[in-house]
């Protein structure tokens, strides 16, 4: 994102930030569908580790996704306190598990800066597409569509 | 501007849906023909599915569809009048005719040019039959039939005011003010017997494509006729609407027919029009009529002018009378049907409701939600513990009675009849045998039966795959077939039918057989199985279907386009449904489709393993067996298999297949599921427990993740957990590929 498109595109959004393996992220809350407590996931044979299974979410099947494991942070010890929160991306709804749900957050698109170049550092950092701050605290922001699996790399 | 254009679109839309159906009824009418029991009724049919095709593509400027259907339709109503006799190899270029017509059809609808060629030859051929007949033919054509596709503009919204001249004028009055001004006024002398028909078309006569001009015609042929239309209701050009009716007709018809034959004659438009036939004797035979072409009224005289352009002269015989008209009052607007209707149950089609399928589709969820809602509270009541005799128990049974019900209700309505697809094959067989050079014809039964629309879809391509296998393949040539006392034309057969919960499809040849020896060979030489094995002729007939087999020694233009009988049973297999051969040699082959009468809900034997609660379907499933540890025999390091009644199977612990667990060891007491390979090989699963057999409802599973190997789809269980609904065919092959159990396999087989 050029600087010149900042400016142009220099609009309110809503990020909503959740704890995802003691960091802070973030999604823009149009992709949210809702947020849901933890149900116990029938597991997906022969699926990623970080494909949890699915669950029944008002009789259609969703796929539960470990936000954690999938940036590299280990898997989550699921609990009644964890958080699925529902996110409708492209034509695929999915659920992610995060550890908990914190804010709404109401920030101007030019407060969002990109991430530091880090290419040598491990993946986690193609799972980012901007950092913002808030109260002091950086908030990533995710890029839902990087973190979820295409069906070539569950291939390989 | 969108305000006109979307209606035109819709409209068009409407039409090419109502193609479709009129091309089926095309197809059946012909078929009748074919097999000799046709009446005047079915080339009607056959007749006005041409001509109702033709006028929609008049009103939408599809040339080259309205140039072949009429075509075509001269040449029919050459045999509707007997003028033109036709024999089989006639009605086999009808049906090339109807294919083309279908393929014009297509090919209008998606843009897409047809294929000239292929068009031509068949308008050739058409002509050659219409042959002598062509002259007169030609003419009566020419009057007779242009107007007709022109008259069915009626029927469709114009753009009034913002149309063209040339569309503006095309409407009924100008071929009535032509029939008004036709010359020919011979009165017929004596009415010895006769009718007098008062006939008064409603709009939608012109709406449904009919034509009166085409009735007159018809009252001539069975007498004289003295027609005088009222055109006192027409409105000046400036106030007509071009889709309402105006006219109205007296005829009187001296004939020997009796009145039956006559109100035959309107039957298919009985319900479009004021219709009063009254049997008149000698004595009130109508007055003799004018010659006069006053009562032409002035608004008439607007239109000839463009109007001749398209409408020739009107046969003589349609003269005039509109200087009186003694209507006599009568209420018979519909009589009941005359028998001949009776044995005709498509004249009189149920009524239908076209609804969009997706409409359909939510309906079935919501059902599936219901049953899935209903399996919840049995369980609550369950758990709770009550008396079997309450209140609440009883009625329980009887929400599931009322859900069952409805569950069959919303599969009926997704329910087809298989005839679409059976008509469809029927083309395939002239394609494939005419492309081959035999003579092949198609016998249908239990086309009436029918199956999920998904399915009937997903049918297509493997029934034209083993159709075409059949006429290459399975029937043989004519010499052979001779030299072997069969009649020199082959037959394919396909019959659907319903048994125990599945639909039954068989697609059977009166050819050869298969060659066994040949295929076996084959097999060998390919690699597909050990040199030397001993196999059955069950075994070897099922070698056709391992991918990468073919016994076209000669590679014709039908088969061996590297699609196999391998694709045909991985399509089925994908349906729920199994394929199996029979073959005699000499007598033909026979494979028999068998699939699930839905694709919403299956029958599932609800496992355990490793804790999961997982379903296996019913079908796939031979037998359920509980072992002992003796009966489990080590075969190599890590395999290990069990005896079935003298057959040594492949055990697999499908825990560990799944990856939810590590190989179990012990096997004392395991229950064990016998899964049926396509291969007719078997392999034996171990499962925990089984828990229970009950239909469930299906639900895909997102492709987020690809389709996880293994695992066909998934469902919700009682308690609203997930469970998945396992694919174990698909999880013995991989484990086989896996490379663990392939060699040893091969020998068991063998």
């Amino acid at each position: 994102m050029s600087e010149q498109d900042k400016t142009t595109l220099s609009t309110g959004i809503e990020l909503l930030t959740f704890q995802v393996g003691g960091q802070e992220y973030a999604l823009d809350i149009m992709s949210v569908r809702e947020i849901r407590g933890w149900t116990k996931a029938t597991p997906l044979p022969h699926a990623p580790s970080f494909v949890r299974g699915v669950i029944n979410l008002r009789g259609t099947v969703l796929t539960i996704v470990d936000l954690a494991d999938r940036l590299g942070m280990g898997a989550a010890q699921t609990s009644e306190r964890n958080v699925i929160i529902v996110v409708h991306t492209g034509k695929e709804t999915v659920g992610l598990l995060v550890d908990a749900v914190s804010d709404i957050l109401a920030i101007n698109t030019t407060d969002l800066q990109d991430p530091p170049d880090m290419s040598a550092a491990e993946c986690e950092e193609s799972f980012v597409s901007a950092l913002t701050i808030s109260e002091g605290r950086m908030i990533r922001v995710l890029a839902i569509a990087a973190a979820l699996p295409t069906e070539s790399e569950e291939a390989a | 501007m969108t305000d006109e254009v979307d209606p035109m679109i819709e409209i068009r839309a409407s039409f090419f849906v109502e193609c479709e159906e009129l091309l089926e009824s095309l197809q059946d009418g012909l078929q009748l023909m074919d097999d000799g029991q046709s009446d005047d009724e079915t080339i009607n049919v056959v007749f006005r599915a041409i001509h109702s095709i033709k006028g929609g593509a008049g009103a939408f400027g599809l040339e080259e569809l309205v140039r072949f259907a009429h075509q075509f339709e001269s040449v029919l109503d050459g045999v509707r009048s007997h003028t033109i006799l036709v024999d089989r190899t006639d009605i086999a270029i009808f049906f090339q005719a109807s294919d083309i017509l279908a393929d014009l059809v297509r090919a209008a609808r998606d843009d897409e040019p047809a294929d000239q060629e292929k068009v031509q030859s068949i308008l050739d051929k058409l002509s050659v039959i219409l042959g002598d007949n062509a002259q007169e033919e030609d003419e009566v054509d020419a009057s007779d039939f242009q107007p007709m596709g022109i008259a069915l503009d009626l029927g469709l919204p114009e753009l009034s005011d913002n149309e063209s001249v040339d569309t503006d004028t095309q409407h009924e009055p100008a071929i009535t003010t032509d029939a008004i001004s036709a010359p020919g006024n011979e009165k017929p002398e004596h009415f010895l017997e006769g009718f007098k028909i008062f006939f008064q078309p409603d709009s939608s006569l012109y709406e449904t494509g009919n034509e009166p001009l085409h009735l007159l015609k018809l009252l001539r042929e069975i007498g004289e006729v003295d027609v005088s239309c009222d055109t006192s209701n027409l409105k000046s050009l400036s106030e007509l609407e071009e889709e309402k009716s105006y006219l109205a007709w007296t005829i009187y018809l001296a004939t020997d027919e009796d009145e039956a034959s006559v109100r035959d004659i309107f039957d298919f438009v009985a319900d479009l029009c004021k219709l009063d036939i009254s049997p008149i004797s000698n004595s009130t035979l109508p007055p003799s009529n004018k010659t006069d072409d006053a009562p032409l009224s002035s608004e008439l005289s607007i239109v000839p002018t463009a109007s001749e352009t398209v409408v020739p002269p009107a046969p003589p015989q349609i003269s005039q009378n509109t200087a009186d008209l003694p209507v006599r009052k009568s209420t018979v607007p519909t009589l009941p049907k005359t028998n001949t209707d009776n044995n005709k149950p498509s004249n009189k089609p149920r009524p239908t409701v076209r609804v969009d399928l997706e409409r359909i589709d939510r309906l079935v969820n919501l059902v599936g939600e219901l049953v899935i809602n209903q399996a919840m509270i049995s369980q609550s009541v369950t758990d709770a513990d009550l008396p079997s005799n309450s209140a609440i128990s009883a009625g329980l049974d009887e929400f599931m009675q009322l859900t069952r019900d409805i569950q069959d209700s919303v599969m009926m309505i997704r329910a087809q009849p298989v005839k679409s697809l059976f008509q469809r094959m029927s083309r395939i067989i002239r394609e494939s045998s005419a492309m081959v050079g035999k003579s092949v014809c198609l016998k249908t039964d239990g086309e009436n039966t029918e199956v999920d629309k998904t399915v009937i879809e997903r049918l297509a391509d493997p029934l034209t795959h083993m159709i075409r296998n059949a006429v290459d393949h399975g029937i043989e040539k004519e010499e052979d077939r001779l030299n072997a006392d069969k009649p020199a034309e082959g037959i394919v057969t396909l019959m659907a039918s319903h048994r125990s919960g599945r639909v039954i499809i068989e697609v059977s040849d009166d050819g050869a057989g298969i060659n066994r020896e040949r295929v076996l060979q084959i097999a060998m030489d390919k690699g597909l199985v050990a040199e030397n094995s001993q196999l059955s002729d069950t075994e070897i007939d099922n070698l056709l279907f391992l991918p990468g087999f073919s016994t076209a020694s000669e590679v014709s233009d039908l088969s061996g386009r590297g699609v196999g009988m391998d694709v045909v049973k991985s399509s089925i297999i994908a349906l729920g449904g199994r394929v199996t051969i029979q073959s005699e040699p000499g007598q033909g082959t026979k494979f028999t489709i068998s699939l699930p009468l839905t694709l919403a809900v299956l029958d599932g034997m609800v496992i355990e393993v490793a804790k999961q609660i997982l379903v296996v379907p019913l079908n796939a499933i031979a037998e359920t067996l509980t072992l002992t540890q003796e009966s489990v025999l080590p075969l190599g390091p890590n395999n290990r298999v069990i005896k079935v009644r003298d057959v040594f199977v492949p055990l697999l612990d499908l825990g560990s297949e799944l990856g939810f667990r590590a190989p179990l060891n012990n096997f004392d007491n395991a229950v064990v599921l016998l899964i049926s390979q396509e291969n007719g090989t078997q392999a034996a699963l171990v499962v925990d427990a089984i828990q229970d057999q009950r239909q469930v409802v299906i639900k895909g599973l997102q492709n987020t993740f690809g389709r996880p190997s293994g695992v066909a789809a998934a469902t919700i269980l009682g308690d609203g957990k997930i469970a998945l609904i396992l694919d174990p065919i698909d999880i013995v092959s991989s484990a086989e590929s896996a490379g663990n159990l392939a060699q040893n396999n091969l020998q068991l087989t063998g």
